[in-house]
């Protein structure tokens, strides 16, 4: 879960990290007062749980009022990657001298956290790591044992950092790590970490939150709807995973490979799928109905496919939740089923009653949904 | 030999005593599963399917010396300390089924129980089987068979269906290890198919991977450096998904620009491994591979 920038940078401040000083506003009427607080030239930053907002256009620089006002404006008119824009952090504009790079992040090949340093910031990781993988500085950290002090140094010489610099870069970096331990994070980045007039400052400061932990930071709870579009708020409700996609059959599975598998293979077979619905593990006939639901009242979705193997998950619940599902919803639309695994002579004895085709193998059911949203289409 | 799992496997369920510890545990014993124990903490002194629960694994393990192996399906928030409770007592394998631990709880129980030189299999996993020998999960056995064909998968569901689809066409399976979903897991795709590699009832390794992070690419360096001598068939799913989100499992997700299922493909291709586009295709390439070697 992405937390907000001005989150992240009020956590940033509880570790004394620097940050430029700034105010949250939520309307274009509120940018007058920001500026009286904090002076000529700002810049308005799009607050937003996404990444890459710069490069989207929710970054601008203003040097007086009316064009701050402006610039407020349109962004509260914009979406950003698909996100509204509920509130804008407006920041005194830094004199910078030079951009760094800081993160802290998972190593997963070997099981342990990363400390990724560039004296090349500002621009995307993502990019940098393409152009210039030499430019990235990794620096192993065994959790045990945590960050060393020395070896931050030394990346930070590695950087072209010296004097106060080096001190300042110890510093960030070791209440960078205290923040990734604290917080349950996947990743804290500051990018740039920039050197100013005003010292070593986090002129942005982002943090993502791993999910699974959210329960032992229920602050956080409500920060991570705000994360979900449309549909995906009610499967987070509901306790499945789903993610959008431009296609026309809808996709059920359990498990997220078999899931993805069952989206190749309609693939494969020339159909484009609307989604990616995993039931999850264990899933009951409560679930189930609700993600067959979402699927019957999103407009794109022509035909559904629902694919499961059981195991953990009865198949006689799924085939129980796809009936229930078609009884409530006033929608109709063809569904194709194939299921086996556990309880899976239980289900298809229920779908059969049902009226639903069902099938053995993968690909004809893939094949026959396929041939079902030609069809309607 | 058979990997991991086998007739001398004595088993300890950690959650036993939960509606999936408790279904999952009769399958398992009516696969022939040695079962001796359970653990839930505070429900010591009862008893489950005709198995003693303790409340700790220390006290499991001293009445039942012989106990080599633990599953877990202690709840998300429990689940690490379950980790490194069975390694504190000694036991050699732990396979997590639990999924949705934080990865910060999995880095630590992980790390902890590997440095006790326990083999740490998933979180987020369906398990071991060794089928006709062993079931140390949540697979529906019913659909493997006894063969010389290893599995290893980062995905549940799909191993099944890929098992099913070899034994609908005569093919047995030596051992499928699933290794787990999740960012950090246990044993990784590179360990699971060096053991098999090792086996001496394997012939060939099919490996099951999926989007996100390394390990298909890692996998494939060390059959490029020789340090795999069996032949190695692949299939790579989410070939279709989108990168920046998160494809159900933690871990699946193209991130970074790193993860995507072409990179998987294109170095799996370089290593010279066959590479199935759908499922269906791994029998046929696993048939053909056999055939190379006379061994169908």
């Amino acid at each position: 879960m992405n937390l907000l920038e001005y989150e992240a940078k009020e956590i940033a401040k509880k570790y004394h990290i620097p940050v430029p000083p700034g105010v949250l506003i939520e309307e274009p009427g509120q940018v007058q007062q920001a500026i009286d607080e904090l002076g000529l030239p700002v810049v308005l930053k799009a607050q937003v749980p996404v990444a890459g907002r710069g490069k989207a256009g929710g970054v601008k620089l203003a040097r007086d009022p009316d064009e701050a006002y402006e610039i407020a404006e349109e962004l509260f008119e914009k979406e950003i990657k698909g996100y509204p824009v509920y509130s804008i952090l407006v920041e005194k504009a830094a004199n910078i001298q030079r951009e760094l790079y800081l993160s802290f992040t998972l190593d997963r090949a070997n099981r342990r956290v990363v400390m990724l340093a560039s004296g090349e910031g500002g621009m995307e990781i993502e990019e940098l790591a393409k152009e210039k993988p030499e430019a990235i500085i990794k620096l192993p950290i065994e959790p045990e044992i945590g960050l060393k002090a020395h070896e931050v140094r030394e990346v930070g010489k590695k950087i072209g950092l010296s004097g106060n610099c080096l001190r300042s870069f110890e510093q960030i970096a070791k209440s960078m790590y205290k923040i990734f331990m604290d917080y349950d994070a996947d990743l804290v980045e500051s990018n740039p970490l920039a050197i100013t007039d005003q010292g070593m400052m986090a002129l942005d400061f982002r943090m993502i939150i791993d999910d699974n932990a959210i329960f032992r930071h229920p602050e956080f709870e409500a920060a991570r709807e705000r994360e979900l579009r449309g549909a995906e708020k009610i499967a987070a409700k509901r306790g499945f995973f789903y993610v959008e996609l431009d296609g026309d059959i809808g996709i059920i599975g359990n498990g997220a490979g078999l899931t993805m598998a069952t989206m190749d293979v309609v693939n494969y077979y020339g159909g484009r799928p609307a989604n990616f619905l995993d039931i999850g593990g264990g899933a009951r006939r409560e679930r189930v109905k609700e993600a067959v639901k979402v699927l019957l009242e999103n407009p794109r979705v022509k035909v559904i496919f629902v694919n499961i193997f059981g195991g953990i998950t009865l198949a006689s619940e799924v085939a129980l939740g796809i009936v229930a599902a078609l009884q409530e919803s006033p929608v109709k639309k063809p569904i194709v089923a194939r299921v086996v695994g556990t309880a899976e002579e239980e289900g298809r004895k229920i779908l059969q009653e049902a009226g639903i085709p069902l099938f053995e193998s993968m690909d004809e059911a893939a094949k026959e949904a396929v041939r079902l949203a030609k069809e309607v289409a | 030999m058979v990997v991991l799992v086998d007739e001398n496997t004595r088993v300890v369920v950690q959650g036993m005593t939960g509606r999936y510890g408790k279904f999952h545990s009769e399958q398992m014993m009516k696969y022939g599963t040695k079962i001796l124990a359970g653990v839930t903490p505070g429900k010591g002194g009862q008893e489950v399917l005709g198995r003693p629960i303790f409340d700790t694994v220390k006290e499991a393990k001293e009445q039942f010396p012989e106990l080599n192996t633990s599953i877990i399906f202690v709840p998300s928030s429990g689940a690490a300390d379950a980790i490194i409770e069975a390694a504190d007592a000694g036991l050699k394998l732990i396979v997590v089924i639990t999924e949705g631990i934080p990865v910060h709880d999995t880095l630590r129980a992980v790390r902890y129980a590997r440095s006790k030189g326990a083999v740490v299999v998933g979180p987020n996993c369906p398990g071991v089987i060794s089928p006709g020998k062993a079931k140390v999960g949540i697979m529906p056995h019913q659909y493997f068979t006894p063969g010389r064909v290893g599995i290893v998968s980062r995905s549940g569901t799909l191993t099944y269906e890929i098992a099913y689809q070899l034994t609908k066409r005569g093919i047995g399976q030596s051992t499928a290890i699933g290794i787990g979903g999740d960012p950090i897991i246990g044993l990784d795709t590179v360990e699971a198919v060096k053991l098999m590699d090792k086996d001496p009832d394997t012939d060939l390794i099919v490996v099951i991977g999926e989007i996100g992070g390394d390990a298909e690419e890692r996998l494939a360096a060390a059959i490029k450096r020789g340090e795999i001598t069996k032949p190695v068939v692949a299939y790579v799913a989410g070939r279709t998904a989108p990168p920046g989100k998160r494809m159900g499992h933690a871990g699946a997700i193209i991130s970074m620009g790193a993860g995507t299922a072409e990179s998987k493909v294109k170095a799996f291709r370089e290593a010279g491994v066959p590479v199935a586009d759908i499922p269906s295709q791994v029998p046929d390439l696993v048939e053909q591979k056999l055939k190379e070697m006379g061994k169908l």
